[in-house]
């Protein structure tokens, strides 16, 4: 798969990134952002859109929860709890995706 | 996140329907195998009827301004048109995630890697058992098992997430642990364990495939104990029988609420195996666009909402949990359409139904009648009597 490896468990240094099957996708007709995967639409709210648009396969989960508290003036534990959660989530349902190749 | 299957795309309870999500795009009911289970109606479309290449194309620009997310590419057996490719490529065009539902019988590794370039998201294929001589049988295809194992090794190395489709039955519910680890082992994703739902060709088999109840509590514990030890590694969709189930299933997620098939021929059907309601008659993408049908069809509004229920459905308090089940079901076992699911404990068919289904998985000959365009041939008689 092109350096994104499947069944993760996620780690820090863990670098996520939406496999080629899984996308994002504004929905003109619905107003809204829908994860579309096979067999499932799933309706991310506003929060989790954020989160996914941040996993581009360069930020690692420590970085993203890093720019996500200092946007919201949050508490990184927190957020990290969070985000961790969804993100696992997601990757125990095949839906998450890591990358492994080297960053230029 | 939430599932959309479980609601915020799903139109208001009260309401009678909503925008389209997805859609299954029979493309031709061409197919090598005969399995007797198949979804396709008795009375199939030839080829000579079937949409055009620039037809089906029309059709996807018109889903996607219509809402629709998803469309699968299904059959027969899709991948005997030869401009699956085409279709594929105009999907991605259009937006839509598109899924192949496959035999994979005719697959080869140019064709999937090209499925792949032209924007093709997922595959489905299905398997008929875990044992090749068993699954060769009940598809009535002498290499058909070996092909699909092949294909799906394929699949995956194109780069393609892959869903392994086992329909069962009396016949091959034992292989129950054999099929997951088949699963497994091809680097599926997903697997779909799909009791036989009884209307057409399935309905004309059903004393050859109706499981018995010892069957059903058994699978049922099979696939709980393999779900947790293979959790983020492979996904299992299960569903209890109907004719072994208490509350019908909320059908296609109610009738013409979400969901449709448009057949080979171009109808446009609220399930796909509307057609074995007769009396009902389907507007066709020939004739209208389907913003119209969608809307306008009198088939879809038919049986829309609950102001068509008769009781005991009418007054029940999960009439919009359910919509009084299966449409096609309560035609094949009561004659009307409208009449409450017998899969319902509440319809006065329920109990008849479960003692048929009892009694069938106990004495029903294991002889099948193959699916075909001439109305079915029976399995020939064999000697050996080890069915």
């Amino acid at each position: 798969m092109n350096g994104a490896r499947r069944h993760i468990q996620l780690a820090l240094d863990t670098r996520p990134i939406l496999p080629r099957h899984v996308k994002l996708k504004f929905d003109k007709q619905r107003e809204r952002w829908l994860l579309l995967a096979p067999e499932r639409i799933l309706v991310p709210d506003e929060i989790a859109v954020e989160v996914l648009h941040l996993c581009d396969g360069k930020a690692s989960i420590a970085a993203l929860v890093a720019e996500l508290a200092a946007k919201y003036d949050a508490p990184e534990a927190e957020i990290m709890r969070d985000v961790r959660a969804m993100l696992q989530d997601l990757a125990d349902k095949g839906f998450l995706a890591e990358n492994t190749e080297a960053i230029p | 996140m939430t599932d959309a299957k479980s609601d915020p795309l799903a139109p208001a309870k009260s309401t009678p329907f909503g925008l389209p999500l997805s859609v299954l795009a029979e493309i031709t009911h061409r197919c090598p195998l005969q399995c007797p289970y198949c979804s396709n109606p008795i009375e199939m479309d030839r080829a000579a009827s079937e949409l055009s290449t620039e037809e089906w194309q029309r059709v996807l620009h018109e889903l996607a301004d219509l809402g629709v997310l998803q469309i699968h590419f299904s059959g027969g057996e899709p991948t005997a048109r030869t401009d699956l490719l085409e279709l594929v490529q105009c999907a991605t065009d259009v937006g839509l995630y598109s899924n192949l539902i496959t035999s994979g019988v005719l697959l080869t590794k140019d064709r999937l890697a090209a499925l792949y370039q032209a924007g093709l998201s997922h595959v489905q294929i299905s398997f008929q058992a875990s044992d090749e001589t068993l699954a060769n049988r009940i598809g009535a295809h002498r290499r058909g098992h070996a092909k699909k194992l092949e294909a799906a090794k394929w699949t995956r190395e194109v780069g393609l997430p892959l869903t392994v489709n086992a329909v069962v039955h009396r016949q091959n519910l034992h292989e129950l642990p054999d099929l997951i680890d088949m699963a497994v082992a091809l680097d599926a994703d997903r697997l779909e364990v799909a009791n036989v739902q009884y209307y057409g060709w399935a309905l004309k088999n059903r004393a050859a495939l109706m499981p018995s109840e010892a069957q059903i509590e058994e699978a049922t514990a099979v696939v709980d104990t393999a779900r947790k030890r293979l959790l983020g590694i492979l996904e299992i969709d299960y569903v209890v029988p109907d004719y072994y189930a208490l509350r019908p299933k909320k059908c296609m997620g109610g009738w013409g609420r979400q969901f449709f098939n448009i057949s080979p021929a171009g109808k446009v059907l609220p399930c796909h195996a509307a057609e074995s309601i007769t009396g009902l008659v389907f507007d066709s993408v020939r004739d209208h666009s389907l913003a119209w049908i969608w809307e306008h069809s009198p088939a879809f509004n038919l049986y829309r909402g609950t102001d068509w229920m008769p009781e005991p459905c009418r007054s029940c308090a999960l009439r919009e949990e359910d919509y009084g089940g299966c449409r096609c079901q309560a035609f094949a076992l009561t004659g009307n359409a409208a009449n409450t699911d017998p899969a319902c404990a509440l319809s006065p068919q329920h109990d008849e139904i479960f003692q048929t289904a009892r009694r069938e998985a106990a004495d029903g000959s294991s002889r099948f009648i193959y699916r075909n365009f001439i109305g079915g041939t029976a399995e020939p008689e064999v000697e050996n009597n080890d069915r």
